[in-house]
Parts: structure tokens; sequence; C-alpha cells
């Protein structure tokens, strides 16, 4: 459903992604690990746009994204997207933050909305913090709402930028469980993270870049226990 | 030398709070022309258009860039050259200050914007929200808040720059300790007590400001 084709981008004279090529499938769980600065949160911030391609091709169900015709603004209705510093709206309440957009964007009558995001927030566990503010609230609790609010859209994929990297070590769990639940559920999702626990266990396909470029992908049980390419390996060896 | 200020107390008094209630008015209303202007030239200061970029920047650094009283002098007696009509003095008094105040309070308003983190444009948009919804629903109303401040500085700014209209003879308050002045031939006790007002009310204005910053702060 995501099809990726000689992707590049450059920041100035920073050539940060040196072609990428990928398709993602329906419901399909990709992982993508690496070290800093090789190129993977701008490979998955290119997926929706929000940084623009230097060349190369992004399609979404057929449809191409670097196509100046494409209404962007309704592909990434369809994208949603979870951010390392959770970026939820300070002047907003938890059930505001999650029906602003489909509300102003969508359309949909606010009891509905409402109705939604409530079911939203059990899910995720937080009902009870509906009428909180963000400043109110943890990390963890923070991106679970943030993850609650991408969902509201009712997204065909997931995005996630190193969801776990700004959370104190207690509140992971609370988030890597809900992306679990997503994952059973059948989501399409496309994870950035230095969670290799987690990728190892819900992974469909883990994706090792470096430099800009896929140095290596598979099956987590291959590229964990029998990494091929020699950067994946000293990659590898330094964190697990 | 002797001081005395008992005729001024005794006789003048309203003349110089109608004076000081003239200056406040004028202020005010220069200040709405300003945020107004001033919201929008902001705007076109962060605008991707170049050609709205060019011409609001252009416009700040004119105004920040030339002084009030000259600005004041054209408007007033400049213009008529080639409008061929002079304004009435009201309306090139609060058009001066107003247009004058836009320029500053462009920079607020693109200060205030830019201030807030570029991770809520991204999760605005993110959501699908046009740049126009993300502004609306998210950027503006925490810049706003962000704003009241700076634009409360711009409000006593304004007021002691008003003084200024002095130079085309509007009579507002410093204009007239001016008059008080001529008439008595003693300056020293009517600027006194034009700086006094002054003082009164620029201190009042920023004690409710800080006030307001105050509670602003609580809701954040």
């Amino acid at each position: 459903m995501i099809k990726v084709r000689g992707l590049y981008k450059n920041f100035g004279n920073l050539e940060v992604l040196k072609g990428i090529d990928d398709e993602v499938k329906k419901g399909e769980v990709v992982c993508v690990i690496g070290p800093s600065g090789s190129g993977k949160s701008t490979y998955l911030r290119c997926l929706n746009l929000l940084e623009e391609p230097t060349k190369g091709e992004i399609f979404i169900n057929g449809i191409s994204l670097t196509d100046k015709k494409t209404n962007i603004n309704k592909m990434r209705q369809n994208v949603g997207m979870v951010f390392q510093q959770f970026n939820l709206f300070p002047h907003k309440n938890v059930i505001e933050n999650i029906t602003l957009a489909p509300i102003k964007i969508k359309k949909v009558p606010e009891k509905e909305a409402k109705e939604a995001a409530m079911e939203l927030l059990n899910k995720v566990g937080l009902a009870d913090k509906a009428e909180s503010y963000p400043s109110q609230l943890s990390g963890g609790q923070k991106q679970r709402v943030a993850i609650a609010r991408a969902l509201a859209m009712s997204p065909e994929v997931m995005l996630f930028d190193e969801p776990t990297s700004a959370l104190d070590p207690e509140m992971i769990k609370e988030v890597l469980d809900v992306m679990k639940q997503l994952v059973e559920e059948g989501m399409t999702m496309i994870v950035v993270t230095h969670e290799m626990g987690f990728a190892r266990e819900v992974g469909d396909r883990v994706m090792f870049m470096d430099d800009g470029r896929i140095v290596e992908q598979g099956p987590p049980g291959e590229l964990f226990g029998n990494p091929q390419n020699p950067r994946t390996q000293e990659f590898l060896s330094k964190i697990l | 030398m002797e001081l005395d200020f008992g005729p001024i107390i005794q006789k003048e008094l309203p003349f110089f709070i109608e004076g000081a209630l003239v200056s406040i008015k004028l202020t005010a209303l220069s200040v709405l022309i300003g945020i107004v202007i001033g919201v929008f030239v902001g705007l076109g200061r962060i605008s991707n258009n170049f050609i709205i970029k060019g011409i609001s920047s252009i416009y700040v650094e004119v105004i920040r860039g030339t002084p009030l009283l000259v600005q004041i002098l054209i408007i007033y007696y400049g213009l008529p050259q080639i409008l061929g009509f002079k304004l009435p003095m009201f309306l090139a008094a609060i058009s001066s200050l107003g247009i004058n105040s836009g320029g500053y309070v462009a920079e607020i308003v693109r200060a205030g914007i830019q201030s807030i983190d570029k991770g809520q444009m991204e999760a605005a948009q993110s959501l699908g929200m046009t740049y126009a919804q993300a502004m609306r629903y998210i950027i503006l109303p925490q810049a706003f808040k962000r704003i009241i401040p700076p634009l409360g500085n711009e409000f006593i700014t304004l007021l002691k720059n008003s003084s200024l209209l002095t130079a085309i003879g509007y009579s507002e308050l410093t204009r007239r300790g001016q008059i008080i002045a001529s008439v008595t031939y003693k300056p020293f006790e009517p600027l006194i007590t034009v700086a006094a007002f002054y003082l009164i009310m620029t201190t009042t204005f920023s004690k409710i400001l800080s006030h307001v910053e105050g509670r602003l702060r609580v809701s954040d």
C-alpha cells in the first residue's frame, strides 16, 4: 500500500537520504532501526511529506504524494503520525486534542466525535483523563493520547517516530503495549525505534538504515539472529 | 525662584485631565489600527510567497527605520501636496500613529508565531489540517497568549509617543502643557504636571498588564 521509489532528500549540501526503495504491504509492521543521523526519521517524515523529497516518488494506495496535483492534506488524513515529543496541543484538553481534527476536517458531529474519542481513550487506558490538559499528564500518558489523536482520523497507516525515546524507562511499556494492541488489530505500521525488544517481538520486518541507505532488512529473527552486512553486525553488537 | 503648582491644580486640572483622555483615546485607536495592520504584516513576514514577504518586510523596515515625528509630519503636512486636500487632524493623528504601530506589532506577531514549537504545526498538518486551519486552530490561539504582554508594552510606548502629535498642533496632553506655559510664562509647573500625568497613566497600565500576565501564566 506504500511504495517508495528512488527517494533522495538533501538538506542544503547534506545528503540525508541516498536512494530509498521500499514497499509496505497492508497490515505489515516495519521497524526501522539504525544509528542517529542515519536518516530513518527523515525517511519516515517524507512518507507524509513533513519533509519534501528532493527526488523520487512515494505512492500511497497508488496515489503519488509527490505529484503536485495530489491533495496532500487529504492524503495525510489517511496517515497517522506519532512524534517523539508528542506534540499535543497544550491549549486544548485531552478530548479536544482528539476530536479537533475529526470535527474541523471531517465535519463529524461533535457528539459522535466525542463518543469515538472516549472509545479511543478507553483503548489507550486514559478514559479518566478526558478533561485533563496535556501539562497535567505524564510522558507516557501524553504519548498514549497522541496515539489516540492520530487514530481518531481512522488512518490506514500509522507512522511512529521514536515514540518512546523521550520517555522515562518505566513509562515505555505502557506505550509499547498500546502499539502492540494496534499490531494485533492489523494496523499497517512503520516504527522508527530504538526498542529492539519491540522490533523483534512484533515487527514483520526490520529495516536497518545507515548513512541514508537501507543497508539490510528482513524478518526480525534473521536480522537480529544472523545479520549479513558488517555494518549491521557492528551496530547490533553495540546495542544488544 | 519659587514654584507654585496652586493655580494649575485649582484652575487648569480639568484641562489636563481632558488632555490625558484625548491622549488615551488617540493611543487606543492607534493601537487598534496597529493590531489590524500588524497581524496581516506579521503573517506576511513569515509567508512563503516572496512578494507578500517582501512587501511586509519593506513596510517593517521603513516604519522602524524612520522617526515617528517625520512620519507624522509627512502624513499631515506632506500628503496634502499629493492628495490635493488636507486630512482632518484627528484622522492624520490616528493614522500616523496606527501605521507606525503596525510596523512594531507586526514584529510582535511574527515573534509570537515563531515562538510556537514547530512540532505543533507538524502535528496539525499530520492530522490533515491545511496551513490555514493549523494557524487558526493551533498556532494563533497559542501565539495570542504570548503576544498580549508585548502588545501592552506597545500601548505604553505609543501613549508616550503620542506626545509627538504636539508637532502638528494636536491638543493632546503635552500640547496643553505648552499652551499653559505660553500663557503664564512659567513652563516648569505645567510641563512637570504633564510628565506626572504620563507617569500615572503608564504605571497604572503596567500594573494592570503585569496582573494580566500573571493570570495568563496560571492558565498555561
